[in-house]
C-alpha cells in the first residue's frame, strides 16, 4: 500500500500556506498603517481551512447546457473571497481603520503559529526518516 | 514565490517612511527660512501615501500582495508668519519678513510617528526572514 504524503503530512501544510499567507496581509496592514482611507484586512482563517482541507475551495464553474457554450474560468473566491475587514474599535479621522498594536500582536500570533506548524512538519519528517532507516 | 511579497510589501513601507521622514528634515532644516516676500517663502511638505489596490489581484492563486506608496508631496497652504525685523536684510519695505508655515511640535509628532512605522516594517522584514529560513531547514 503507497503511502498518502497529503494524507500523512495532515492539515499542517495546508496550515502552513495560510499562515503564510496570512503573514503578507498583515505586513500590508502594517505598511498601511498611515494612509488614508486604508481598510484594515484578515484572512478568515478557519472557513479557508476549512475549504483547503475539505478540497472544495475550487473555482467556480459554468454550468453548459450546450456544446458550443463556453466555459470560464475563475479565480475569484481563492483570491479574495476570504479577506475580510477588521471592524475598527477607534476608527481615525482620516478613514484609516488600521490599530498598529492589534496589527502587531496579530502577526506575533501568526509567527508563533507559523513556527509550531513548522515543528509539527519537522516532527513529520523524522517520524517518516526513522520509519525509512529504521535505526 | 507568494513569502517574498512580505519582503516587497514592509520594503515599500520602509521607503514611503522614510520619504516622510526625508520631508519631516527638510520641512525642520527649513523653518527659520525668511524672506521677504510671500510668495517665495518656503511651505511646509507632507508625503500622501496610498494603499497599492492594483497588485492586490495579481497571482492567480490569491496571493493577496498590496502595498504601500507616496502618492505625491503636497505643501502646507496655511499662511506663512509675518515677524517685523527692520534689521534683517531681507525684509521689505515695510519691515517685514515672512517665515515658513512649519509647525515644529507637528513636525516633531509626525518624525516619531515615521520613525515608530519604519520599526515595525523592520520588524516584520526580520520575523519574514527568520521564518523562510526555519522553512529552509524543513524536515532536518
Amino acid at each position: 500500500m503507497p503511502l498518502n504524503l497529503d494524507a500523512y503530512l495532515g492539515v499542517h501544510q495546508d496550515a502552513l500556506k495560510l499562515y503564510a499567507r496570512r503573514t503578507a496581509v498583515l505586513a500590508n496592514n502594517l505598511a498601511n498603517a498611515d494612509t488614508p482611507n486604508f481598510k484594515a484586512q484578515d484572512l478568515d482563517f478557519k472557513s479557508l481551512l476549512n475549504a483547503r482541507s475539505s478540497g472544495t475551495l475550487a473555482a467556480p464553474t459554468l454550468v453548459a447546457t450546450h456544446a458550443q457554450h463556453l466555459g470560464a474560468t475563475a479565480d475569484a473566491p481563492a483570491a479574495g473571497g476570504a479577506l475580510k475587514y477588521r471592524v475598527p474599535l477607534a476608527p481615525s479621522l482620516d478613514g484609516n481603520t488600521v490599530d498598529p498594536q492589534l496589527e502587531q500582536a496579530a502577526f506575533a500570533e501568526n509567527t508563533v503559529r507559523y513556527q509550531a506548524a513548522l515543528t509539527f512538519l519537522t516532527e513529520k519528517f523524522k517520524g517518516l526518516m526513522t520509519a525509512i532507516t529504521g535505526q | 514565490m507568494s513569502s517574498f511579497k512580505v519582503f516587497d510589501i514592509a520594503g515599500s513601507g520602509l521607503s514611503a517612511q522614510s520619504v516622510r521622514l526625508n520631508t519631516v528634515a527638510s520641512n525642520l532644516a527649513n523653518a527659520d527660512s525668511v524672506t521677504g516676500d510671500p510668495a517665495t517663502v518656503y511651505k511646509a511638505r507632507h508625503p500622501v501615501f496610498q494603499a497599492v489596490h492594483a497588485a492586490m489581484r495579481a497571482g492567480h492563486n490569491g496571493q493577496s500582495a498590496a502595498a504601500v506608496r507616496v502618492g505625491g508631496i503636497v505643501e502646507s497652504n496655511a499662511q506663512p508668519t509675518v515677524r517685523h525685523d527692520p534689521g534683517n536684510p531681507l525684509a521689505d519695505a515695510q519691515g517685514n519678513v515672512y517665515a515658513p508655515n512649519v509647525n515644529v511640535i507637528e513636525e516633531m509628532t509626525d518624525m516619531i510617528s515615521a520613525s515608530r512605522a519604519y520599526q515595525n516594517d523592520v520588524e516584520v522584514m526580520s520575523t519574514a526572514k527568520d521564518l523562510m529560513l526555519a522553512t529552509l531547514k524543513l524536515g532536518e
